[in-house]
């Protein structure tokens, strides 16, 4: 693991421009609005994944509760605008800056544990946000969730969405590609690598793993807000345990240590249950299956997987 | 009113302190994190529930549940998760999560998502002690989860199968060049940390229903518990189970019941930060 994070060559900005076209031409490939629906959802759950791969992948910090962020920046955007008459505009940005903070403030104590009681800690902070949205329903509307006033007037739409969501992924892969490519990013694999090496180099971990975390944190909840104000409707679900395990698997399953990973396993893992609703009553046998094969067969993921693949055919023409 | 919170903390603490014991053995034989134990739990009440619906008599039912759950342990072990032997942690934890999924959805295809009930063992007429009253159902819970504890105790301690488990907790290698068969604890470890959580899921059915879906919080509690006790001991396991209990029961009792599982949870976040190693881990130093 620590190998594959750190022998990455990176630097072009070749995959980032693939990343566009493809968002840019797949409209021509979406014949409806359900497909348009699905593909914002992929992008949506891509930028969470973006961001937790900085945290899981490169700074090798488990957060089993990041949904809970999710939950907060979409009810954080969504209870300033609908009870509080902000427009969203202000309320989005301000519950960013709130969320940031609120994960500074956990992030500090937590990111001291390691491993298995790391897992616990970032799990019983998803479930505490979790209780704390359902519980709370004359703010949130309890366990029914709540409606969402639309992000501005002219927002609306599958179609001007999927160009405000695809515009706000790419400008997600841009951001964590150059910090992977800065210093910063370096100590960061540094840390995944051993901890211990790295604080003898002189590098901060408990700064660098904050910082990991914070802006995971951010980019989760920037999908949950924006999420909230896409679907006009928000649920408690959307913080609970089961969403923090279908983001660290989305994350895990495209690709450890790999921005394009993640964002690939966020649209395989978000496509495939709606594939596989045709097969209504397998579909948790099925997703299940898939999960433990593709881990026990492929474990660094699906994208460095097929990368050293390719590679290895390329290598043996020559 | 303290004398029945009291109550009520030390029968969910039992049930949480049997799935803890189910991580704990997971985890000393493999290192690894069994998000699938909570699954064992859910088998036990909904095997239960369905052999005794087909006509099964109860006490067979439940032989037969727990002896599913062992069966469906072993094979996670073999099929799933020595396949991956050298995946890393979070791959691991992956894994296991894939396979609650599987579970969980194998239970709906076998059985329903409807909630089912399981009889009380021996009959439901509460009995009075002092100002408290309690169901004989909560005897049964205390009763079997400390036989339990204790029989697992003599078999880590007694007989060759349980110190072989010890030995390669310790250190595989050194296990495996003294004739342990390495595979065959993981496969006993499995095997017996999804008896203990079907047992668990048997006792407590009679109590708060069982259905699909049971074994997620349950598992989660489970695994808070092997946490806070510290990951690993047995002893730890038992004391963070109960802690847990109690702690729920209370702070439903005199602060708020929507919030128990917040306290739960709080308590646990800061017992992890102020107490790395849990109430009774050992303080480990870190390999470099």
């Amino acid at each position: 693991m620590a190998s594959s994070a750190g022998a990455r060559p990176s630097g072009s900005s070749k995959p980032l421009l693939a990343l566009a076209i493809v968002i840019a031409a797949l409209p021509l490939a979406l014949p409806n609005n359900y497909t348009y629906e699905v593909a914002i959802l992929v992008g949506l759950n891509a930028i969470v994944c973006v961001g937790l791969n900085l945290l899981i992948g490169y700074a090798g910090q488990i957060s089993l509760g990041h949904a809970g962020f999710f939950g907060l920046g979409a009810y954080g955007s969504a209870i300033l605008a609908a009870r509080y008459g902000w427009p969203a505009w202000v309320s989005l940005p301000v519950t960013l800056a709130a969320v940031a903070l609120l994960a500074w403030a956990i992030g500090r104590p937590i990111l001291r544990l390691k491993g298995h009681a790391l897992a616990m800690a970032t799990l019983g902070f998803g479930i505490i946000v979790s209780i704390v949205l359902a519980t709370e329903d004359r703010l949130t509307g309890g366990p029914d969730g709540m409606a969402v006033p639309p992000l501005a007037s002219f927002i609306s739409g599958e179609k001007i969405w999927y160009w405000l969501v695809g515009a706000v992924l790419v400008g997600a892969v841009w951001l964590a590609r150059n910090l992977i490519d800065s210093p910063r990013g370096r100590a960061l694999r540094a840390l995944h690598g051993s901890e211990v090496a790295a604080g003898a180099l002189g590098i901060d971990a408990a700064a660098h793993k904050l910082s990991a975390f914070v802006i995971s944190a951010l980019f989760a909840a920037a999908a949950g807000a924006l999420s909230a104000h896409y679907a006009g409707f928000i649920t408690p679900a959307k913080a609970s345990f089961l969403h923090s395990i279908e983001l660290v698997t989305m994350v895990v399953f495209g690709g450890m240590a790999s921005t394009f990973g993640a964002v690939v396993g966020a649209a395989v893992l978000t496509t495939l249950p709606q594939l596989l609703t045709v097969f209504k009553e397998y579909e948790m046998v099925l997703l299940g299956a898939v999960l433990m094969l593709t881990m026990i067969f492929m474990p660094r993921g699906l994208v460095p997987t097929l990368e050293r693949a390719l590679a290895a055919t390329r290598a043996k023409r020559r | 009113m303290l004398e029945q919170y009291l109550l009520s903390g030390i029968t969910t603490g039992a049930i949480y302190a049997l799935v803890a014991l189910g991580f704990a053995i997971i985890y000393n034989a493999s290192h690894v994190i069994n998000f699938a134990q909570g699954e064992f739990v859910m088998i036990g009440g909904m095997a239960t529930a369905a052999f005794f619906e087909a006509g099964i008599p109860l006490p067979a039912a439940v032989v037969l549940s727990i002896a599913t759950a062992t069966l469906v342990g072993v094979l996670l072990e073999k099929l799933a998760v020595e396949p991956a032997r050298e995946a890393s942690v979070v791959t691991l934890i992956i894994i296991t999560i894939g396979a609650s999924i599987l579970l969980r959805g194998l239970a709906t295809l076998v059985w329903d998502k409807k909630i089912h009930r399981v009889p009380a063992f021996s009959g439901e007429a509460p009995i009075a002690i002092g100002s408290a009253t309690l169901l004989p159902q909560v005897l049964w819970v205390l009763g079997v989860s400390a036989v339990a504890v204790a029989l697992l105790a003599w078999f880590f301690r007694r007989t060759l199968t349980g110190k072989a488990i010890i030995a390669v907790s310790h250190n595989r290698l050194a296990a495996r060049l003294m004739g342990i068969s390495v595979r065959r604890v993981l496969a006993v470890s499995f095997g017996l940390s999804a008896a203990l959580g079907a047992l668990a899921g048997v006792l407590i059915a009679p109590i708060a229903f069982t259905s699909w879906d049971v074994g997620v919080m349950l598992g989660l509690k489970g695994f808070a518990a092997a946490i806070l006790g510290g990951l690993g001991s047995s002893t730890g396991a038992v004391v963070g189970g109960l802690a847990l209990g109690l702690i729920e029961a209370l702070g439903a009792g005199y602060i708020s019941s929507a919030y128990k599982d917040v306290f739960a949870f709080v308590i646990i976040i800061a017992a992890l930060v102020f107490l790395p190693n849990g109430l009774l881990g050992r303080r480990a130093a870190e390999r470099v």
